[in-house]
């Protein structure tokens, strides 16, 4: 056994190699974005980018359950409200501090895997699917009705999170560095465990559970400790949106939220953590290109997504794969 | 909470419920048969509601308007399931979602621009309005009876088609195995598309008799379609009659919440928070529901496909 599991596919080789160079490019973009930004409008620019990378963010969580363990989540959007809901109710009590504030949607985000995980993960395929979307509903309402807290209108937030009292991210380039830190860090604790022997139990359990049971792993418990991953990773994601957009609202929960995670996802390429980054930035330039042309820009984008399912199977990465493979290499 | 109440509101469960099963209907079938999930079978509803609105402001009759309108529902579902739906059913799921999805974002759109952003209504038929009485003091809409039984035979019908005709039989048997019943020479794809067209046809009926008690407006099938998927679940992929008792299970259950939730609370707390507290949990209510059947029965209560 542990021979198999140390002699890894070629496809898993392939993707090690790559992900040298491609994440180290994003990364360094979204470094120096900033920079060039300046000459422009900057604010603008980084706002944009900011909500790229918060994104960038939920989808990669999602990408990690979904791509790698083949848990396809149609509720991703309830952690990242809880994360932002955290706040929001936080900072309404005067709680501003990020050490009280970041742990709590960790936490509490974390909380919600795990008890939704628990009897999602009891079923399978398109039943899943369904009961995610059916927490993530049930999530939603919960936000709705908490009539203290803005109920359906949402909540503002006042004040950007402070570290020991300090607002340092209330300037927004400050901010952006921030976001960008935490999907940095993000990006390389879910590879991470992605290539960990964790994590080689949890996608050989999207390959085959009924093998992995035979070996011994008990797949329920692998699976709900990636879920409750995703869920936490999905909560920063929401900690990090309220305090970009200073508002919270039960509209970061709704399933079509949740489905532009998905799309996000297949956009860039499931099953390769930096696709997310790229998949997320794809999805919010596309609407803000196309809703700068036309307000009916949701004519365009619809069969836009109908057409990326039908032609460019995996995404944007896939797609730079095959023109690869097609004219590079040959 | 006095008995009249109750009996209008449990009438009004069944409406909802009969509503929900003609759109879980045709979306368990679809999913059951060809494994396939179709988000815009919501958009389908909504579809037929716009359908209706405007042929019976061409013709001012709400029996040739309804038909019109199946008619016209049917065609385009048959041109989706052409163009884009037909190259999706080998895709994973995924997949998909995605692309059902897009068709979503399409069509409301679209209604948007054809139709306008406000809600549109539709009269109720002559000879169906008004309100018929149920007991002393108190009254009923005739058409929220006529939808509970144009619901029920088209539930009855559905039973006789499924039960006891040959493609019935071989829709049963596609759901069980699909590929089993192709490799014993069943054109698939046919039978397929048949019971596509019906599905269509059974959500934008369901559009047209909603139609007029409700406004007609952009995004009036999405709640209602993650409530027929809540409802095919419960069901058991693929079973009519899960789908049919789901579906009044979830129409009563999600109506009484929302009537009685607040009032029950108020014999346990104090009337202030149970006036908060209520409207939530009655929301829930149905999500709850279905976390608890798939947690005892996580293929739902009449499971059909056989692994």
């Amino acid at each position: 056994m542990a021979q198999t599991l140390a002699a890894p596919n070629a496809l898993h080789v392939r993707r090690a190699n790559r992900v040298g160079v491609l994440p180290a490019m994003i990364f360094l973009v979204l470094a120096l974005a900033p920079a060039g930004a300046a000459f422009g409008p900057e604010s603008y620019v980084l706002g944009l980018f900011t909500r790229v990378m918060v994104f960038a963010i939920a989808a990669m969580a999602l990408d990690f359950i979904c791509g790698y363990g083949g848990l396809v989540s149609f509720g991703h959007a309830a952690f990242v409200g809880i994360g932002a809901y955290a706040v929001g109710i936080l900072g309404a009590h005067g709680i501003t501090d990020m050490l009280v504030s970041l742990p709590a949607a960790l936490l509490l985000s974390a909380i919600f895997a795990y008890m939704t995980g628990t009897v999602c993960l009891r079923t399978k395929s398109v039943y899943f699917i369904m009961i995610t979307l059916a927490f993530g509903q049930m999530a939603y309402f919960i936000a709705g009705s908490l009539a203290p807290y803005g109920g359906d209108d949402g909540l503002t937030v006042r004040m950007r999170s402070t570290l020991l009292g300090f607002p340092f991210l209330q300037n927004d380039r400050t901010f952006y560095y921030f976001v960008l830190l935490s999907l940095f860090v993000s990006y390389l604790v879910l590879r991470a465990i992605v290539y960990s022997r964790f994590g080689r139990v949890f996608r050989g359990a999207r390959e085959n559970p009924t093998r992995m049971a035979t070996l011994g792993f008990d797949v329920f418990r692998f699976q709900r400790v990636g879920y409750v991953i995703a869920g936490a990773v999905g909560g920063l994601s929401g900690f990090l949106l309220a305090n970009a957009a200073e508002f919270v609202s039960p509209a970061y929960m709704s399933w079509q939220r949740s489905g532009e995670l998905i799309i996000m996802v297949l956009f860039g390429g499931i099953g390769s953590l930096h696709g997310a980054i790229i998949g997320a930035a794809a999805y919010l330039l596309i609407e803000e290109l196309l809703g700068g042309i036309t307000e009916q820009w949701k004519l365009i984008f619809g069969p836009l997504l109908v057409l990326v399912v039908l032609f460019a199977r995996g995404g944007l990465l896939g797609l730079a794969d095959t023109i690869r493979g097609r004219f590079g290499r040959g | 909470m006095s008995t009249g109440l109750f009996v209008v509101q449990v009438l009004n469960g069944l409406q909802f419920g009969v509503l929900l099963f003609l759109i879980a209907a045709g979306l368990t079938l679809v999913f059951g048969v060809m494994d396939f999930i179709n988000l815009a079978h919501g958009v389908q509803y909504m579809l037929g509601a716009y359908l209706a609105v405007a042929f019976y402001a061409l013709t001012g009759n709400f029996l040739i308007a309804l038909v019109l309108a199946l008619a016209a529902a049917l065609v385009f579902g048959l041109l989706l399931e052409f163009l884009v739906f037909r190259h999706l059913y080998d895709r994973d799921h995924l997949e998909q979602v995605i692309a059902t999805f897009g068709i979503i974002i399409f069509l409301n759109q679209a209604v948007k621009t054809v139709w306008g952003a406000a809600p549109l209504t539709l009269p109720i038929p002559e000879i169906f309005t008004g309100s018929i009485v149920l007991m002393p003091g108190l009254l009923y809409p005739v058409w929220r009876l006529v939808i509970i039984a144009s619901g029920l035979a088209v539930g009855l019908l559905l039973y006789v088609l499924v039960s006891h005709t040959r493609v019935g039989m071989l829709v049963r048997a596609g759901a069980t195995n699909a590929r089993i019943v192709s490799a014993l020479g069943v054109d698939i794809r046919r039978l397929f598309m048949i019971v596509f067209g019906f599905g269509t046809m059974l959500a934008a009926f369901a559009g047209a008799m909603i139609a007029p008690i409700l406004s007609v407006e952009p995004g009036m099938g999405d709640t209602v379609l993650i409530l027929a998927f809540v409802v095919i679940v419960i069901g058991g992929i693929g079973s009519m009659r899960g789908a049919f008792l789901a579906a009044l299970l979830i129409g009563l259950v999600d109506t009484l919440g929302r009537s009685f939730a607040t009032d029950i609370l108020r014999l346990v707390m104090p009337p202030s928070p149970a006036r908060t507290v209520g409207p939530a949990i009655a929301s829930m209510l149905i999500y709850v529901l279905m976390a608890l059947v798939l947690y005892f029965r996580p293929a739902g209560l009449f499971p059909v496909r056989g692994r």
